[in-house]
């Protein structure tokens, strides 16, 4: 097996005295694609501004590769190759649909001030470059006919899709996805599973994804992870995570295992 | 008739002042949710700035043409600074505060610089040197039109066209909308929502001190305190433009002006 491109050590959030993620440990290899449930409040949602860097971590350290990001700012820690989606979509709503993509498109942007303000001919190039990547990355999405429409006027499918090609468009490693099935038909569930995979085969991502939907999870992840009041209770293929007692405790109450 | 048409020129060339003030309003507003009530000042130090730049350029001799825009450039180099050290020194550590306690800040600021400017420059006013000789450019049936009036009015213009391309059309520009929008998915893409914040407070400093000069060539009179009303009602005007709204304050710094001269035209003009 690879090594593992992102290892969560021993992490520990406290709100004053809530302990909302508890001595969580995970590690992510190379191209998997791992899931989180839990029932509500148990602290998925945490974890991910952990990881992302919204939230700095009580105790615990987050390794990207071998370097430590834990700390860092979050749009440093989007430079070192993560990037996310909300649970509630949050786009850039007054920006059209090609600029929420072009303005991802800064990272790794080697243009200085100088070169920005005298409009030189590499820079403009390079503006050109970002242009046609981004309107290249709508047409796999299928959202070419909506790049000039302002975000917010996009239908809500549509809204979820560019949200996944705004965060591809800062070139992560790692990709989290946060409940992106949320509020979608199950046709449309199906249609996200599969947009999800091939993403994931075509950039060679890693994927990280939290969802209370049983199907989309079970159907595309690798290996789960249960949590419950910020405990890791489970984790295992989706197989063994379904048959695993504590888990149908922490969904259907202790009572349902007995 | 002559009358009202020319209360109505001459709030077009004031009002074109206030825009640009108030589109320093509006942008800080747009990326931080904050009213910079220390933004007059910044206005108020961009005259001062222009007054010891322009009277260098005419100790120094400089040709005549060249007067107005070295002291244009001067005053808003020097209030970039200013605006990017506000940001950095009283703003910046409150990040993360309540929204109240940063608009306390901002007053405070405001007062620093007014009192701070009293002991520095003096409270006395002083007479702005003339960068640029008057004359006139129209005088027809009783309408005058000066070429002050027309630098004011074309050098505003042109201002507000590079901000606009600078806002819809450049990278910076986009990510600038961007964090207006959503900071944190802006950090999430990669910006650095710091930066873009410090680049906010400089561009509404620039624009801010170049108010400052073209008041100066009009209304030679500057001193300290002379951004308290000038800053005030440029906030009025981003308001009554949507603040937040960068075209909006544009058009409502100039319809305020031109429609209260229109109104009060018998008054006469001595307040800015």
């Amino acid at each position: 097996m690879s090594a593992p491109v992102l290892v969560v050590e021993n992490v520990t959030k406290c709100f004053g005295g809530l302990t909302a993620v508890s001595e969580l440990d995970l590690e992510l290899r190379s191209e998997e694609l791992v899931g989180i449930i839990g029932p509500n409040g148990s602290g998925k949602t945490t974890a991910f501004n952990l990881i992302t860097g919204f939230y700095e971590p009580t105790r615990g350290s987050i390794r990207l590769g071998d370097k430590r990001i834990d700390g860092l700012r979050t749009n440093q820690i989007n430079r070192a190759g993560i990037a996310r989606t909300f649970q509630n979509i949050r786009l850039f709503p007054d920006l059209s649909a090609l600029d929420n993509v072009r303005v991802a498109f800064h990272v790794g942007v080697r243009s200085g001030i100088t070169s920005r303000v005298l409009r030189t001919q590499s820079f403009l190039d390079e503006e050109r470059r970002i242009g046609r990547a981004a309107m290249e990355l709508l047409e796999r999405f299928d959202l070419a006919r909506f790049a000039l429409s302002s975000a917010r006027n996009l239908p809500y499918g549509e809204q979820r899709r560019l949200e996944i090609a705004r965060a591809l468009a800062t070139s992560p490693k790692i990709l989290l996805l946060d409940e992106p099935a949320a509020g979608m038909n199950p046709t449309e569930k199906v249609e996200l599973a599969r947009l999800i995979r091939r993403v994931k085969d075509e950039y060679d991502l890693t994927i990280l994804l939290i969802d209370h939907d049983m199907k989309v999870v079970m159907g595309l992840c690798d290996r789960i992870l249960v949590l419950d009041h910020g405990e890791t209770i489970a984790q295992g293929t989706p197989e063994q995570v379904q048959r695993d007692p504590k888990v149908i405790a922490a969904y259907l109450g202790a009572d349902a295992v007995a | 008739m002559s009358t009202f048409v020319q209360q109505v020129l001459n709030g077009l060339a004031w009002g074109s002042v206030y825009a640009l003030i108030a589109l320093g309003y509006t942008m800080v507003y747009g990326v931080l949710k904050l009213i910079n009530f220390a933004h007059g000042e910044v206005y108020m130090m961009g005259a001062m700035a222009g007054y010891y730049v322009g009277r260098w350029a005419q100790k120094a001799e400089l040709p005549m043409p060249l007067r107005l825009p070295v002291t244009l450039l001067g005053a808003m180099a020097a209030c970039a600074v200013l605006g990017f050290l506000i940001e950095r020194f009283a703003y910046r550590p409150l990040r993360q505060a309540n929204r109240l306690s940063v608009l306390i800040t901002a007053i405070g600021v405001s007062l620093l610089l007014q009192n701070g400017g009293q002991l520095v420059f003096g409270a006395d006013p002083k007479y702005f040197p003339q960068v640029l000789s008057y004359s006139e450019v129209v005088n027809t049936g009783g309408v005058v039109l000066s070429n002050i009036q027309l630098v004011i009015m074309v050098t505003a213009v042109a201002l507000m066209a590079a901000l606009n391309l600078f806002v819809q059309k450049t990278r910076s520009g986009r990510a600038m909308r961007a964090v207006a929008n959503d900071k944190a998915a802006a950090q999430l893409v990669g910006i650095s929502v710091d930066r873009i914040i410090s680049l906010t407070f400089v561009i509404g400093s620039v624009l801010a001190a170049a108010a400052g000069v073209l008041v100066g060539l009009s209304n030679p009179k500057v001193d300290p305190l002379m951004g308290i009303m000038p800053g005030l009602k440029a906030f009025v005007a981003a308001v009554l433009g949507g603040i937040g709204n960068i075209p909006g304050a544009m058009l409502g710094g100039r319809a305020a002006r031109a429609g209260r001269d229109a109104g009060l035209g018998d008054r006469p003009l001595d307040l800015p």
